[in-house]
């Protein structure tokens, strides 16, 4: 049997990746999908614990991320869209109207 | 398998049920009968003047565990719930002029700022890690959308994606942390969690690298250095009433479980002390240095909101002294009251001046001459300025005077100093704005809105009689609301 260790440090591998993902690209659609690789990674992370304790509560966690990554891609994807509306652009350097 | 869910239950979350029913109700009524939207703004209102009425009837009772040790209803959680549904009620009074003075007035924004109350409400509620995940989002999503509400607003679709991008970034952060904390101690339920932790069974390297990431992921929120980039941005892009909205009531959430989580939980965590003293210093620094060189009020007060963050979370580097604990949780309630009162005060007559949506109005200039021709709301700036400061015998003095106390209580007598040094350079921004009311000629253009008006007088009023009068009296009554599980 794989050894929970072993998820975890994937798990922590893929939240450093979309941790840097989120900070390094410049096009929102990509920054969104770095930012759901954390969730999901949070989300490996629940169930090998959960199978490790034997324990049911850590993969019910998983169901509400989900849906909640849901509710943020519904709200994330509209407000992208109206900027590109706007702006006919989604990259985050063309977002300059505010400075201080 | 059925769940039984009992009155009881019901009873513990009254406020946040009636507030979702209600709010379900109105986003119905609102499509299909209400033709003025304004009727649809006073419903909400009265909503929230319901949820205030059944929150004060919560008061005073034993602590309560419900649905299954998910939330609680403690003294702590009912003092902010009722805190809560009072800025519900006020964040529409500033809203409603403002939104159909630009034509922006939609009947959603007063049902989203309902739901994203309910959040709030239940982030001081939480008893289990699920809780706070999903009460953080409840709370931040409809903040995202109603940031963006001045579409097709180029600066307002921008802040609004800065703020979603940065919050779903921070959510990532809670998500991973609170998986951490979960290997660490084999439970969400915080008071399990307390158990295991006292058994000494908890991985303490595991729990420490979590607790970190979910204050990272809390320090987003609460717009501490150096999670803060986003706040200038968005309360300067945002509507004014729903950045006033943000900077007083997604602070206090933010804390409220920041507290729980740390005084009740973690405080075998204190390791983290001096990465909480770091963040406590580098916000109060930071802040109010960079308020000094804004010249926009939005702007200024946002840089404002993120120095007074420090200043509430020096108080929580006590977090680890069992004894300090409950004390730093009354200063800190004590100068949220405060923080909340004059925040509310001054966004009121930022959005009294604000001429034309996010162009006019909004520079420090057009406040010279406010006093000649507005007597009464100079006077209540001046009064908001000198709580920041934390002059006496405003609010915000003895909110200062609460929260140094427990910081040199517990020795962190460096962390102290700071803070009384970058109050005194925080001085001279607030001062700034009061010496132009008062000195500089002008003609400054100001809404009639009566109801903006009389919001920002009893935010004045509230905050020197309270101040005058009542200080001694609010801190007893924040010091009962201890923090408990069962």
């Amino acid at each position: 049997m794989v050894p929970t260790s072993f998820y975890i440090f994937l798990a922590a591998l893929l939240f450093t990746i979309g941790a840097v993902a989120v900070l390094v690209r410049r096009n929102t659609l990509i920054i969104y999908m770095a930012v759901e690789l954390m969730l999901n990674s949070a989300n490996l992370a629940f169930v090998a614990f959960a199978r490790q304790f034997g324990d049911i509560s850590g993969q019910l966690f998983v169901f509400f991320v989900i849906t909640i990554a849901a509710a943020e891609v519904a709200v994330g994807l509209a407000l992208i869209v109206t900027i590109f509306h706007t702006k006919h652009s989604v990259d985050i350097d063309a977002m300059h109207e505010l400075k201080g | 398998m059925t769940v039984p869910v009992t009155w009881q239950d019901v009873a513990a979350l009254l406020p946040e049920f009636f507030l979702v029913v209600w709010a379900s109700a109105l986003l119905l009524l609102d499509v299909f009968w209400i033709r003025e939207k304004r009727t649809t703004a006073w419903l909400s209102a009265l909503g929230f003047v319901v949820a205030l009425v059944l929150a004060v009837g919560q008061m005073g009772r034993a602590p309560l565990l419900a649905f299954r040790g998910m939330v609680i209803a403690d003294a702590f959680s009912v003092f902010l719930v009722a805190l809560f549904a009072l800025s519900g009620l006020v964040g529409i009074l500033l809203a409603q002029d403002y939104l159909a003075r630009n034509g922006i007035e939609r009947g959603e924004f007063y049902v989203l700022l309902m739901f994203s109350v309910v959040g709030m409400m239940l982030m001081a509620r939480v008893a289990d890690l699920v809780m706070i995940f999903l009460a953080l989002e409840l709370f931040s999503l409809p903040l995202y959308v109603m940031t963006g509400f001045a579409r097709p607003r180029a600066d307002s679709e921008e802040a609004a994606l800065k703020y979603f991008l940065l919050g779903a970034f921070a959510s990532g952060f809670m998500a991973f942390g609170i998986a951490l904390v979960y290997g660490a101690t084999s439970t969400t339920s915080l008071p399990h969690m307390v158990d295991v932790i006292q058994a000494g069974e908890a991985d303490l390297a595991l729990l420490t690298a979590g607790a970190a990431l979910v204050l990272t992921g809390l320090g987003f929120k609460i717009a501490t250095v150096p999670f803060h980039m986003w706040t200038p941005d968005v309360y300067h892009g945002a509507p004014s009433p729903v950045s006033g909205f943000m900077a007083a009531t997604a602070k206090m959430a933010g804390f409220a479980a920041l507290l729980r989580l740390f005084v009740l939980v973690f405080p075998v965590v204190a390791d983290l002390t001096p990465v909480l003293w770091a963040l406590a210093a580098l916000s109060m620094v930071l802040g109010n240095v960079a308020a000094i060189a804004q010249r926009n009020i939005k702007r200024l007060l946002a840089y404002s909101s993120i120095a007074h963050a420090g200043y509430m979370l020096s108080a929580a580097v006590a977090f680890a002294d069992p004894h300090l604990g409950p004390q730093a949780v009354a200063a800190i309630l004590f100068y949220l009251v405060a923080y909340v009162l004059a925040t509310f005060g001054a966004w009121g007559v930022v959005i009294l001046l604000e001429r034309r949506i996010g162009q006019e109005g909004l520079l420090l200039e057009d406040y010279a001459g406010l006093s000649r021709q507005y007597p009464g709301l100079a006077a209540a700036m001046a009064v908001f300025m000198l709580s920041f400061i934390g002059v006496p015998p405003t609010l915000g003095f003895f909110g200062k005077f609460y929260l140094f106390r427990v910081v040199l209580d517990a020795g962190f007598v460096g962390l102290a100093l700071i803070g009384v040094l970058t109050s005194l350079v925080s001085a001279y921004y607030y001062l700034r704005v009061v010496m132009l009311m008062y000195m500089k000629p002008g003609e400054p253009i100001v809404r009639r809105e009566p109801r903006v008006q009389a919001t920002v007088l009893a935010a004045a009023a509230l905050t020197l009689f309270l101040g005058l009068t009542a200080a001694s009296s609010l801190y007893a009554w924040a010091t009962e609301a201890i923090l408990r599980f069962g």
